[in-house]
């Protein structure tokens, strides 16, 4: 996805040191954050990261305790919800039950006044692009999920928001509908040029949908990057923890070079050379993850004569594309190993109680200090 | 009269097409006690309004006579009672301030619940329990007790012309007492929880979301409210009113203590035909011509009931 088009220069809204407090509890805590315009940024975290607040902060639902918030270069932090140019779309979706689908979508246009035909021809240019121009007289409670959700976002969109905010967008839809709309998404924001904030606790939504993600924990954002950095690159063990599954094991820094490190994990049994330097002071504690994926496994020796293992499978969990094992290595640790389900025969995979090599390669590992 | 209204709107809700045995066996009960005290007593008075009245116990005339000259039964049904209601301006008359005071104390009710029903439904979960309970600590006391307070409170030398005559803000006693005023102000009084509590249930259901959503584009909160809020409570606005508005047709307690004596409401004609007049038939025929009429709003409450139900499909 990062070859979407965004103007990664254009700085369209501004967080600067925001906090919220609900009485002692502190939501949101010292939150500065920059996005562009034309970009799909996602608020990424676990439920009660403080994600949720932080977007209804966004639309003026709540105040900042601390803290404001710039929307193209005006200060909005005192704005009421009704006077900002920002849309939103709601995780329930809010439709209005006593109005039909036209009426939804076209209550936000009678707000401010457009003449009553402008009105008409703006709502059904904007149900034709949901593809609901068939269902304009519905109620939303003759409507499918699906459908429901394409109005909410019909309505938040007809008035031409630079913004919108989108908290949980697909959570209510089933899985193989969900992966059909990320999509559309993504060419209805190409095709209008909006700016999206996306909340999501989904980490797989977040890596489609979003140009950038922030991951938010405890109120804090942890790390903000593209869906690539963040995978690849996560800066605290709680990042890499968090977006897909990683394997972590304790070390120490043995050898320190700028152009490699070698780390003595005592969970691993051996040590682990990493071909590029980090920036850590010496005898700090250190964690090495490494993603199930990156981790190859097979029934004979390796040639590399570092980084491998032995061990025993233990569990497979067969995913159809992937199968998933959890191999014990000798200090007792369990292993993540995904592999591909590349060949068709089954009898060929590797099967339980065998003893398999595990190995990866010196770039794979990402040291952490955190 | 309004109780057994009450049980009209009770009938009307239980009845439908019902398909599964096991609630035909939950809807018995119910059915029984509305058969017993309602329906029966119902097809007397139905009975009693077609027939004459006359000195005798009891003071009707029976409908079928068995009559030995020709051995035969003659059924005698008599219209006289319902032509009699129209040619009397007496009824006409009382049966339309009935229905003036009935309305406007409706109005009232829902002017002053509405608002309260509305804070007590966004008020801290915690206290709304007693903010209810406060709205029905009246009850506790004796509802004609209640009504006799009011007296009290309005008569010439009551507390309220006492007050006001202190406070120098008028020079001589206003009448309160004896007057439709007071009658509004018994029935708003007594039948306010009534208007609040239908109304507060409706509205604590409502989904908060939507006037976040209306506030977001870009509908200030008293258009919100008007938008939103108001036409999703009309449910609750049609059972409160239907609650006051029926009893408060056939109430007889509050104009008899409050009200003016030169204007009856269709309660006091009701006893007086019955108790003073001993004519039962027409007092029947009042009491039937009362309830066909009040038929129209319950089946206005249906309506929205119906059309709510769908919506919450």
């Amino acid at each position: 996805m990062s070859s979407r088009q965004s103007d990664l220069k254009t700085e369209y809204v501004r967080i600067e040191g925001v906090s919220k407090q609900f009485g002692s509890f502190s939501a949101v805590d010292n939150v500065s954050l920059s996005i562009y315009k034309g970009e799909i940024f996602c608020l990424l975290g676990g439920s009660g990261c403080g994600k949720t607040t932080l977007l209804r902060m966004l639309a003026g639902f709540e105040t900042p305790s601390v803290g404001r918030i710039l929307i193209d270069g005006q200060d909005m932090t005192d704005t009421p919800p009704f006077k900002r140019p920002v849309n939103m779309m709601f995780q329930s979706y809010a439709l209005f039950p006593h109005m039909s689908v036209e009426k939804n979508v076209a209550f936000g246009l009678e707000q401010e006044g457009i003449a009553r035909n402008e009105v008409q021809r703006r709502v059904a240019e904007m149900l034709d692009i949901v593809k609901l121009s068939e269902f304009t007289r519905r109620k939303p409670h003759q409507l499918s999920g699906g459908q429901r959700q394409r109005v909410a976002l019909a309505r938040s969109l007809v008035k031409k928001p630079k913004l919108l905010l989108l908290d949980e967008p697909l959570a209510a839809l089933d899985r193989k509908l969900r992966e059909h709309t990320q999509f559309e998404l993504i060419n209805l924001q190409e095709q209008l040029g909006v700016t999206f904030i996306v909340v999501t606790h989904d980490q797989e939504e977040a890596m489609t949908l979003g140009s950038r993600i922030g991951v938010m924990n405890k109120g804090r954002i942890v790390q903000v990057g593209t869906p690539t950095e963040i995978y690849e690159y996560p800066n605290s063990c709680f990042v890499a923890d968090f977006i897909g599954s990683v394997n972590m094991f304790k070390g120490k820094l043995i050898e320190d070079e700028p152009g490699y490190v070698r780390i003595a994990c005592p969970e691993l049994d051996v040590n682990v050379f990493v071909s590029h330097g980090i920036s850590s002071a010496p005898d700090v504690g250190l964690n090495v993850a490494i993603r199930p994926e990156k981790i190859d496994m097979t029934r004979t020796a390796p040639m590399q004569k570092e980084n491998f293992t032995q061990g025993i499978v233990k569990e497979i969990a067969y995913m159809g594309d992937i199968s998933m094992y959890l191999v014990q290595i000798p200090s007792g640790k369990m292993v993540r190993v995904t592999i591909p389900n590349i060949e068709r025969q089954v009898d060929e995979r590797i099967s339980w109680e065998e003893s398999v090599y595990l190995s990866w390669q010196s770039s794979s590992p990402v040291v952490l200090s955190q | 009269m309004g109780g057994v209204c009450l049980f009209i709107l009770a009938v009307v809700q239980s009845s439908g097409p019902l398909t599964v045995n096991g609630r035909r066996i939950v809807i018995a009960w119910p059915f029984f006690w509305l058969l017993l005290f309602f329906i029966i007593p119902f097809l007397i008075v139905f009975k009693i309004s077609f027939s004459e009245a006359r000195l005798a116990m009891p003071p009707v005339a029976p409908l079928f006579e068995w009559v030995s000259s020709t051995k035969n039964f003659v059924l005698t049904l008599s219209f006289n009672n319902y032509l009699f209601l129209f040619s009397d301006a007496l009824y006409i008359n009382t049966f339309f301030y009935s229905i003036k005071v009935a309305a406007v104390s409706t109005f009232w009710c829902l002017l002053l619940g509405y608002p309260m029903a509305y804070a007590i439904s966004r008020a801290d979960p915690v206290r709304r329990n007693l903010y209810l309970m406060l709205i029905m600590l009246p009850f506790w006391t004796s509802f004609l007790l209640r009504v006799y307070a009011w007296v009290g409170l309005l008569k010439t030398d009551g507390l309220i012309n006492n007050f006001l005559l202190n406070l120098r803000l008028i020079d001589e006693p206003l009448t309160l007492l004896y007057t439709d005023f007071a009658v509004y102000v018994g029935i708003v009084y007594s039948y306010l929880p009534f208007m609040i509590l239908p109304l507060y249930s409706n509205l604590e259901k409502h989904d908060l979301s939507l006037l976040e959503a209306a506030d977001d584009l870009g509908a200030h909160p008293i258009t919100a409210f008007f938008k939103i809020t108001l036409p999703l409570s009309i449910s609750g606005i049609v059972a409160g009113s239907l609650l006051v508005f029926i009893p408060a047709v056939g109430e007889f307690v509050i104009p008899s203590l409050l009200g003016r004596s030169d204007q009856l409401m269709i309660g006091t004609v009701l006893t007086n035909e019955f108790f003073s007049n001993r004519d039962w038939p027409v007092a029947s025929a009042v009491a039937i011509a009362l309830l066909l009429f009040l038929l129209v709003p319950i089946k206005i409450f249906q309506y929205y009931q119906d059309r709510e139900t769908e919506a919450a499909l």
